[in-house]
């Protein structure tokens, strides 16, 4: 066995061990370096795996302990699990650093090696979702998952965060019980909890007839659970709440992975444990086309009405999480492809527009609501571009990274024509409902403020600093990441494609 | 009615996690919640426990060499209820605290009051 198969146990156990020793450091210096050296050293074995497995185009599986296949646990590991595990070690890096002064600023000093904690806890449960082989593990790691990205909501500890949490919470809940149950019945129909033994089942079950009820169930259950945690349309009700109100870093990981992380272990149940003809075979798809298609309109429709930038961010994800899942919905494979390409190019604009809109907010006195917000782009001039760019890359301007995923959504829609016609007709609709509220917000921030910024300071009702404060370099720098990534995803979207097209392939 | 007779586990379980999940839904109170989300848990963990149960058999403890496999039931759900109860145990710890930190700081632990006392604080 080559050594480097032992990547993906390494990183999750790393940062295993991380969170288990963050809370001894008394030091927050420390701690944030350790962290980031951490995350960094996942980030550079995920890449290492990513370039030997896609240029070897190879895939295997490692086994946990020395348990055979149909008993022991397994990791699985190919060109697509490493791609989305160096991605999102990269976008964890960057903003954690991006966001280091909201964190400094918005939690208690003494909670903040265990704000570290929870993060590397959450990249583990994270990475462990992404290479699992093993259903019932997924779930356990859900769990996990879900403890994480709920603590981080409560970091910064207000009375509406706390509110927001326990939403999340319950919502979270109410699909980790969904998801279990379908779990423990398809290990009842199927004798077995590692995907390829599951799938050998699946298929037989599939081809004979027999079960088809349970079979449906089940799969329901967990498409539902895993739905109800990345905010599908109509399970959304939590998520503008938890990602408006936590700290800038805490958005952004929840808008930017958090969510993804379900979305992939979807993408590889629907390979790996059932085939895409099953789950087509099944109905599953026209169900996850339409609410992504209700998803992509609706959560657009509901950031119109926002004021509050960070809200108005956050009900822009929905709509995201609705492209992605009309185009597992549409049940081709260049339709996964877009999925697939839609969740890096979601996770590479998101955590930027969050960060960015942090740097507006801090040099217009702390006030989230649009109004305050106008011209805050001259006083921050990099943030104000970032925000920009990530503004017309959701929109889906060519030369962005939004832009790739539309078309191939579109190309992946060709197969019938019922699909065609609702995808483009959605597919219209929704770029012009981003542009109508992503373009004001951008032409607000780099206009003139209308009013002297007196007036401002009596109609938000707080007191807006005199003095700039001091940019952080840290955000500047991971902003700029931020925009280079995102050009080098929407210019290059030709080789990245081929890229996730090698990684499906070996999945299945 | 056969059918009701040979799985009344499953359908008892079914019943429960109905119970349990709308508990959790929809009740205002926030320790009702917490209370739904274990009979949810424990509907699961019955449906397994349920099926991994052969009837006449005994545990898989192997005693005296007696290593045939038709005497036993199948430990593997046993071990997933384990494990859920873990999970189950560290999620209800988690929204209890919550809960307590919530009662703590508005003095109700009706969730909707708790929304709009916060959203009061906010304005």
């Amino acid at each position: 066995m080559p050594f480097v198969y032992n990547v993906p146990f390494f990183s999750i156990i790393l940062c295993m061990v991380g969170g288990i020793v963050t809370p001894f450091f008394r030091n927050r210096r420390l701690t944030q370096i350790v962290n980031a050296c951490l995350v960094a050293a996942v980030f550079a074995m995920s890449l290492t795996l990513f370039i030997i497995l896609l240029s070897a185009e190879d895939s295997f599986t490692y086994m946990m302990g020395h348990f055979p296949a149909p008993w022991g646990n397994e990791l699985r590991a190919g060109p697509l699990e490493a791609l989305m595990a160096m991605v999102f070690s990269a976008i964890m890096l960057l903003s954690l650093v991006g966001g280091m002064r909201g964190i400094n600023d918005d939690i208690r000093p003494t909670r903040i090696p265990l704000y570290y904690t929870m993060m590397n806890f959450l990249l583990s449960s994270m990475l462990a979702l992404i290479y699992t082989n093993d259903m019932f593990t997924a779930y356990v790691f859900i769990e996990i998952n879900t403890i994480c990205a709920c603590s981080i909501v409560m970091a910064k500890d207000s009375g509406m965060t706390v509110v927001a949490t326990i939403r999340y919470l319950i919502m979270s809940l109410l699909g980790s019980g969904f998801f279990l149950f379908g779990v423990s019945i398809l290990y009842t129909i199927t004798g077995h909890l590692l995907m390829s033994n599951v799938q050998q089942s699946v298929i037989a079950l599939a081809e004979s007839g027999q079960y088809t009820v349970p079979l449906v169930t089940s799969l329901g259950l967990m498409v539902l659970g895993l739905a109800i945690k990345s905010a599908l349309y109509p399970f959304h009700s939590w998520l503008p709440n938890a990602h408006g109100s936590s700290t800038t870093a805490s958005s952004a990981i929840l808008s930017g992975l958090v969510l993804k992380g379900y979305i992939i272990l979807l993408v590889k149940m629907c390979y790996r444990v059932f085939t895409p003809e099953i789950m087509a075979s099944l109905h599953i798809t026209e169900v996850m086309f339409v609410l992504g298609v209700l998803g992509m309109i609706m959560g657009s429709v509901k950031a119109l009405r926002e004021t509050h930038i960070k809200r108005m961010i956050a009900y822009s994800s929905v709509a995201q999480i609705g492209y992605i899942f009309m185009g597992m919905g549409l049940g081709t494979t260049v339709g996964i492809m877009a999925a697939c390409f839609h969740i890096l190019a979601h996770a590479f604009t998101k955590p930027m527009l969050f960060l960015s809109a942090n740097g507006l907010v801090d040099v217009s006195g702390h006030q989230y609501e649009m109004k305050a917000l106008r011209g805050a782009a001259r006083r921050d001039i990099l943030s104000g571009i970032g925000f920009t760019v990530g503004a017309l890359s959701m929109i889906g301007i060519p030369l962005f990274a939004g832009f790739a995923p539309k078309i191939f959504l579109g190309i992946g829609s060709m197969e019938s024509n019922f699909h065609m016609i609702v995808t483009f007709l959605a597919l219209a609709l929704s770029t012009l409902l981003n542009a109508l509220y992503y373009v004001p917000a951008v032409v607000a921030f780099w206009s003139k403020p209308k009013q002297p910024q007196a007036q401002v300071q009596e109609a938000g009702g707080a007191v807006l600093h005199r003095e700039m404060p001091k940019r952080s370099v840290f955000l500047l720098s991971s902003i700029g990441v931020f925009i280079v990534l995102n050009f080098v995803l929407g210019i290059a979207y030709g080789p990245i494609m081929q890229m996730i097209t090698t990684g499906l392939n070996l999945l299945g | 009615m056969e059918v009701i007779l040979s799985h009344y586990y499953d359908i008892a379980s079914v019943i429960l996690f109905g119970i349990g999940f709308f508990t959790l839904l929809l009740h205002r109170n926030l320790i009702k919640k917490i209370i739904g989300l274990n009979i949810m848990d424990t509907s699961i963990f019955l449906f397994l426990a349920s099926k991994g149960y052969i009837f006449g058999r005994v545990a898989p403890i192997v005693s005296e060499g007696a290593t045939n496999a038709e005497l036993y039931i199948n430990p593997v759900p046993s071990g997933l209820v384990l494990t859920g109860i873990v999970v189950s145990v560290s999620v209800s710890a988690f929204l209890l605290a919550l809960a307590q930190r919530l009662y703590k700081k508005y003095k109700t632990i009706n969730l909707d009051e708790i929304i709009v006392l916060a959203k009061k604080e906010e304005e």
